[in-house]
């Protein structure tokens, strides 16, 4: 960490607004100060803004270039492709399967993001209500869930769900549930994305539930106690009290499920073995299939371009919030 | 009767946390059990992992299918290279975040608020949809296959990140602390090293865990930026287990436990360590 004699790490300098006011005569140093106060933020924000410009900027722009361009496996050679204007899109909007693949990552996000938040607050609820040791084994256990690697998940639930020797079908057949013996779930795309569903909101619930729980833990217990008097349940109570206070929090929770769950890729890549079925696209698995596997580098651009696209509308209303609570502070 | 009416809420309020209690330990059952599946298989024998009942607890215990997994091809050349990726992730990814946050919470500058927007709105361009470009720069700039190119590409998705949690710890230390330590003589470089170094320490060990978690369970960018099976990193090679002629459970399951024991152990461990307050104990009131 460099301190030049102008303070270039800046923060000391503050307390030099101080000398300012004290010692008049000293004018001369307090410019240099100032100088160096006007330039400090700027060689600290440089690098990461240099970083963040060339490896998302940069990519970001050449997306937006190559959507628009005929790009092949032989213009990856050539390293340019023609210009084609909106031709990729053209295609992509009369494309039947664009339409499916887009409504069925809708549902699938709408699925997912639901039953992660409505589990996720019923379970961080359930750690208010606990004696300690029970909260300690449920949150270690949860930060267990959390610290789990997605690929490593995927695995254990490919393995859970095999049909041959798999525990899950096992226990649904002990318990009377009907005949699952042998019953491959991923014949049929709705048991598919079930399984699915279950790999990605159990993989999602720690880190909502221990969000809520310390949000939670922070509403004050008088304004509880005082509803409670009033004659409120819990659910009134959650939903006078808790909920309006703790919103904020909700909306970040609930965009940032939406950014994760619009684009997953790994768990239904990695589950149908790097081969998924078109049943099974999602918007990022088409995207990469027509890049990676057709070659078809200014098609899949252009799939990616909506994904960005639709994902900013989404996540408009918390950039927004986000940004403000940057800008006040 | 006033006597009684207390004693009877307080069983009753005994029944319900009970009730509640039980609900938690069934919740930490089924929220648990896939790790435990994981564990219990990789310690048993093949018959026993392929049997038509399972079995519960791995007996006979063994440790064939970690000798099995280790023994892989390439393993260890994986595991080098993750281990390189997440230390040079974690490392620079720190510094350059840091310097940021100390931009970001300690002045006000010209361009401040386009800083802001620029790292939050980062955070929402999906990594998914960047591969395309981001395989066809990297292929220009001649770093695929290369562990620089897989560092520098995580660098960038994880610092958005690190600068907005790190402002936020930055700003949580009293200016007033870092004041009192200039009033009492201590030089600039002094107030930095022994006021506010030591109380960003949490938010720091927070973050590098976060950069951490990022870079040692990332796939995709692995997967195909880098082609070469001895150029890999853990989480690829995880996948190598499943071939045509079906999947090796146990080994698997070994394999996968080997991959995520770094990441859980840490964070166990240093998880409550996070929750402990900013300057708790340093300014009371």
């Amino acid at each position: 960490m460099s301190t030049g004699p102008g303070g270039e790490t800046g923060f000391p300098a503050l307390t030099a607004a101080a000398a300012e006011a004290a010692i008049p005569r000293r004018r001369r140093r307090v410019t240099r100060h100032a100088v160096a106060r006007t330039l400090a933020p700027y060689a600290l924000i440089a690098p990461t803004a240099l970083a963040i410009g060339a490896v998302l900027g940069y990519p970001l722009y050449l997306l937006g270039r190559l959507s628009l361009q005929q790009f092949g496996l032989a213009e990856l050679i050539l390293q340019e492709g023609p210009w084609i204007g909106f031709d990729n899109y053209t295609r992509l909007f009369h494309d039947r399967q664009f339409w499916t693949v887009l409504l069925r990552t809708f549902v699938f996000t709408f699925v997912n993001v639901g039953l992660t938040m409505v589990l996720g607050t019923l379970i961080a609820l359930l750690l208010t209500r606990l004696g300690s040791f029970m909260r300690l084994l449920l949150t270690t256990g949860l930060v267990l869930v959390w610290a789990t690697p997605v690929v490593v998940a995927v695995n254990i639930f490919r393995w859970m769900v095999d049909f041959e020797f798999g525990v899950l079908n096992w226990t649904l057949t002990e318990l009377h549930l009907g005949d699952f013996l042998n019953k491959d779930w991923f014949a049929d795309p709705t048991t598919g994305f079930a399984v699915i569903t279950a790999l990605i909101v159990w993989g999602a619930i720690p880190f909502v539930t221990i969000m809520l729980y310390a949000g939670f833990s922070q509403v004050p217990e008088e304004l509880v106690e005082a509803a409670s008097i009033d004659g409120a349940n819990g659910w009134r109570v959650f939903r006078d009290i808790t909920f309006p206070l703790l919103k904020p929090l909700f909306v970040i929770l609930i965009t940032l499920s939406i950014i994760w769950d619009f684009q997953v890729f790994n768990q239904i890549w990695l589950i149908r073995d790097g081969e998924p079925e078109e049943d099974y696209w999602l918007m990022s698995v088409y995207s990469f299939v027509e890049a990676f596997r057709l070659g078809e580098y200014g098609f899949g651009a252009a799939i990616a371009v909506v994904m960005v696209g639709v994902m900013f509308a989404a996540t408009f209303v918390y950039i927004r919030q986000m940004i403000r609570i940057g800008e006040t502070r | 009767m006033s006597a009684i009416l207390p004693r009877r809420r307080s069983r009753r309020r005994i029944a319900g946390r009970v009730g509640w209690n039980a609900l938690g330990l069934l919740v930490f059952a089924v929220m648990v059990f896939p790790v435990y599946w994981m564990i219990s298989t990789s310690f048993k024998t093949g018959q026993n992992i392929l049997r038509d009942t399972p079995q519960w607890f791995p007996s006979p215990a063994t440790l064939a299918n970690y000798r099995d997994a280790m023994d892989r091809p390439y393993f260890w050349d994986n595991v080098k290279n993750s281990v390189i990726i997440v230390c040079c992730v974690v490392g620079i990814s720190l510094v350059l975040a840091f310097l940021a946050a100390l931009a970001l919470a300690k002045f006000s500058f010209y361009g401040r608020g386009a800083f802001i927007v620029l790292i939050i709105a980062v955070q929402m361009v999906p990594l998914n949809a960047l591969i395309i470009p981001l395989y066809i720069s990297l292929s220009r700039a001649d770093q695929l296959n290369k562990l620089s190119g897989v560092i520098v590409t995580y660098l960038t998705f994880v610092l958005p990140f690190t600068v907005w949690t790190l402002r936020g710890f930055v700003m949580g230390v009293p200016r007033e602390l870092e004041e009192a330590a200039m009033v009492d003589g201590s030089t600039r470089l002094g107030a930095f090293t022994r006021i506010l170094l030591p109380l960003v320490a949490p938010g720091l060990v927070a973050t590098s865990i976060f950069a951490f978690i990022q870079a040692w369970n990332e796939f995709l960018i692995a997967y195909v930026f880098l082609n070469d099976q001895e150029k890999q990193t853990l989480t690829v090679w995880l996948a190598s287990f499943t071939t045509s002629r079906g999947t090796d459970w146990g080994p698997l399951m070994a394999g996968a436990t080997l991959t995520a024991l770094p990441v859980v152990v840490f964070f166990v461990l240093v998880h409550r360590k996070i929750a402990f307050g900013l300057t708790a104990g340093a300014v009371r009131g």
